[in-house]
């Protein structure tokens, strides 16, 4: 039983750490589909962290309780939505290359946000740190199974939203028509733009969903674990996002899986620690762990992931 | 015709300039809008990278390692790879030169030191080779890799350090040994006592070294021609798997190159680092600054390094955080890419010239 209540402890934990990946990667595979290389991600959710503490501590300071996360989460999604303007201008609108915008909004992110903090918190390298943040929610009656209840069902409420976002990205992106021409414009604008489909718009739309999704991954590690933000409350997050992005093959359904595989990854090194044999190695090899794991994973099975064809071509329609 | 030729070279130059001036305009702006004063901050960044001997080679210190890693991206970038890994290489190349540095006892300098950099240089080519061969061989995307290899490197390099180097009681290395140390010490004297080093003729070397390979060598058409078109490059005979698991190892080399001369010019010991110092990611941007030349990599590095250096002097000199010269330089690199925006800028000055295509 004793073994049992560890491994109910290893999921939590590792949902805690994926939820922030889920959010991001989904918006990355948003951006991505429609043709639009985002290496802005980081960036991104650097801005929602920053906003989501601004948000939530105004919203604290007028007295709004437990309601003040939710705020913090909506002005996340709203400020990084705006900041993924910055790229959707940059990169359809004047076609400019798309890693280069990507590696601006790191960029402007990393600087916009730590002066605005000195800026609003009188000169202080970080954030007021929030009371009112989020508390996990057990799922009544499901949270009473023994083992996954805690494991699966007691989460953050950002978790399950992560989870349902997943869903809802999945049947958005291939149930829906303008899930097919947001696909059909990533991999072949000329062809959707003679049947029709307004290809920048639909590209536009793509990068700032991937905006509001990036950011709110941002504002869920503010929201849930640090409790205020500082320069280094990301710090490679958006990366890892990235790169579960490419693991999961630009589904939202294999994001959330690689999601989780770097979630646990990275809970397993906490937990491992709580064993006696740990002890015999050296810590560093347990930081190492969730990335050595990664290429292990993606040097053995994966095998070729396939980008979409148009991803970072400027569409330009004089073109042929 | 001619005029229209002018217009075209005289516009290759004037747009990067016309870019460093609006973002530096765009710096400005953001600072009067958050109640700072811009002329009393810029001046005050101008007179810490001038305004004494001291400042100036420690500027030049700053820019030194930049220009390495930029041409670490650039040269990846160039074969059609992007290597987010300079970062991990930089640490290895730090790490490989420490260790020689340190452990290797009662050589004359004109072996230790070199011995020391080579070791560093070929540390981090490997650590670039991985990413180069997973790439070739699993097909396994470079992006992924190296992110995951620079954390890798970070963690392995601390236990490096921890176990075998370690000082005790401090949090870093011994120091490396007198006769691993790339320090110049009369230049240093001259130049009250700031860092210079032999790492920055290196550097320089390295962006001919750079230019050479890639366009003089045959190899480096065929990098190019790997970068240019895979399947073309296949077609024509060449090796398309060595050359990338190559051009990620010249690709380390040059990010490590940087590493070891932070640690055998500049600290002469190596900490255990909680997070990545930056140098390689930096340098993503000062290639994309350089559009991937290795001349404009050096401007773009001697820029980024000299305005990063400067901003300490904004916030001592007029109390504004260092954090608007991120701002600034992300504009650059914007305004930089966006090319379309400059030329909207510039449409007034050009006149009718427009209907000639100039733009």
């Amino acid at each position: 039983m004793e073994a049992l209540t560890i491994l109910g402890q290893l999921f939590n934990t590792t949902l805690v750490f994926s939820t922030a990946l889920i959010f991001a990667a989904l918006g990355g595979i948003f951006s991505e589909r429609s043709g639009i290389v985002n290496i802005g991600i980081e960036g991104l959710m650097v801005s929602g962290a920053f906003a989501s503490a601004v948000g939530s501590y105004y919203a604290e300071q007028a007295d709004l309780g437990a309601l003040s996360p939710w705020i913090g989460l909506v002005t996340a999604a709203v400020f990084a939505l705006l900041f993924s303007l910055i790229h959707a201008v940059a990169t359809i609108t004047f076609k400019a290359d798309q890693v280069i915008s990507g590696v601006v909004i790191n960029f402007l992110a990393a600087g916009v946000t730590v002066y605005l903090v000195k800026i609003l918190f009188e000169g202080a390298g970080q954030t007021e740190t929030l009371n009112e943040v989020f508390s996990k929610w057990a799922i009544p009656g499901l949270a009473k199974i023994p083992l996954l209840g805690y494991g699966l069902f007691t989460a953050y409420p950002t978790t399950f939203l992560a989870l349902i976002l997943v869903a809802v990205s999945w049947y958005v992106l291939f149930k829906t028509p303008f899930g097919l021409r947001l696909r059909s414009v990533g991999e072949h604008p000329s062809a959707a733009d003679t049947v029709g489909i307004k290809v920048k718009r639909i590209r536009y739309i793509a990068v700032m969903i991937s905006g509001a999704l990036a950011g709110m991954g941002g504002a869920t590690i503010t929201l849930t674990t640090t409790s205020n933000f500082s320069h280094n409350t990301i710090s490679g997050q958006g990366f890892i996002a990235m790169a579960a992005m490419i693991f999961g093959k630009w589904h939202p359904a294999g994001a959330l899986g690689a999601a989780v595989f770097f979630g646990m990854a990275q809970a397993l090194n906490n937990f491992l620690q709580l064993f006696d044999f740990s002890k015999h190695i050296p810590q560093e090899f347990l930081y190492m762990l969730p990335y050595v794991l990664t290429i292990l994973v993606l040097a053995g099975a994966v095998g070729r992931a396939k980008a979409p064809s148009a991803l970072g071509e400027p569409y330009d329609p004089g073109k042929r | 015709m001619n005029k229209v030729i002018r217009i075209f070279t005289w516009d290759s130059a004037v747009a990067p300039l016309v870019a460093i001036v609006l973002g530096l305009l765009f710096g400005a702006l953001v600072m009067l809008v958050g109640g700072y004063n811009p002329i009393a901050a810029y001046s005050a960044l101008f007179s810490r990278i001038f305004g004494n001997w001291y400042d100036f080679g420690e500027a030049v210190r700053e820019i030194t390692p930049l220009i390495l890693t930029g041409l670490s991206v650039a040269f990846a970038f160039r074969t059609g790879l992007f290597n987010i890994g300079a970062e991990g290489q930089f640490i290895m190349g730090m790490t490989g030169a420490t260790f020689i540095g340190v452990k290797l006892t009662g050589l004359p300098w004109i072996v230790h030191a070199p011995l020391a950099v080579l070791a560093g240089a070929l540390l981090a080519g490997l650590w670039g080779g991985i990413a180069g061969y997973l790439k070739a061989k699993r097909g396994v995307n470079e992006v992924i890799t190296t992110i995951m290899l620079n954390w890798i490197a970070l963690f392995l390099s601390n236990y490096i350090v921890n176990r075998f180097l370690l000082q005790p009681g401090q949090q870093r290395s011994y120091m490396i040994q007198d006769s691993a140390s790339m320090s110049i010490g009369w230049l240093s004297e001259l130049l009250d006592n700031a860092r210079v080093h032999w790492g920055t003729l290196v550097a320089i070397l390295a962006a001919v070294v750079f230019y050479i390979i890639l366009w003089k060598t045959r190899q480096g058409y065929e990098l190019r021609a790997v970068g240019h078109n895979v399947h073309a490059a296949q077609y024509a005979g060449m090796n398309v798997n060595r050359s990338i698991v190559k051009a990620m190892f010249i690709s380390g080399i040059f990010a490590g190159l940087a590493g070891v001369f932070e640690v055998l010019g500049v600290f002469h010991y190596q900490v255990v680092a909680a997070a990545s110092p930056g140098y390689g990611f930096d340098g993503v941007a000062v290639a994309l600054l350089g559009a991937n030349n290795p001349l404009g990599i050096v401007l773009g590095a001697s820029l980024f390094g000299g305005l990063t250096y400067g901003s300490a002097g904004m916030s001592f000199g007029a109390d504004v955080p260092p954090e608007i010269i991120r701002i600034v330089i992300g504009s650059v690199i914007f305004f930089v890419a966006t090319q379309g925006i400059v030329k909207w800028v510039l449409i007034p000055f050009y006149g009718k010239r427009k209907k000639e295509g100039a733009l």
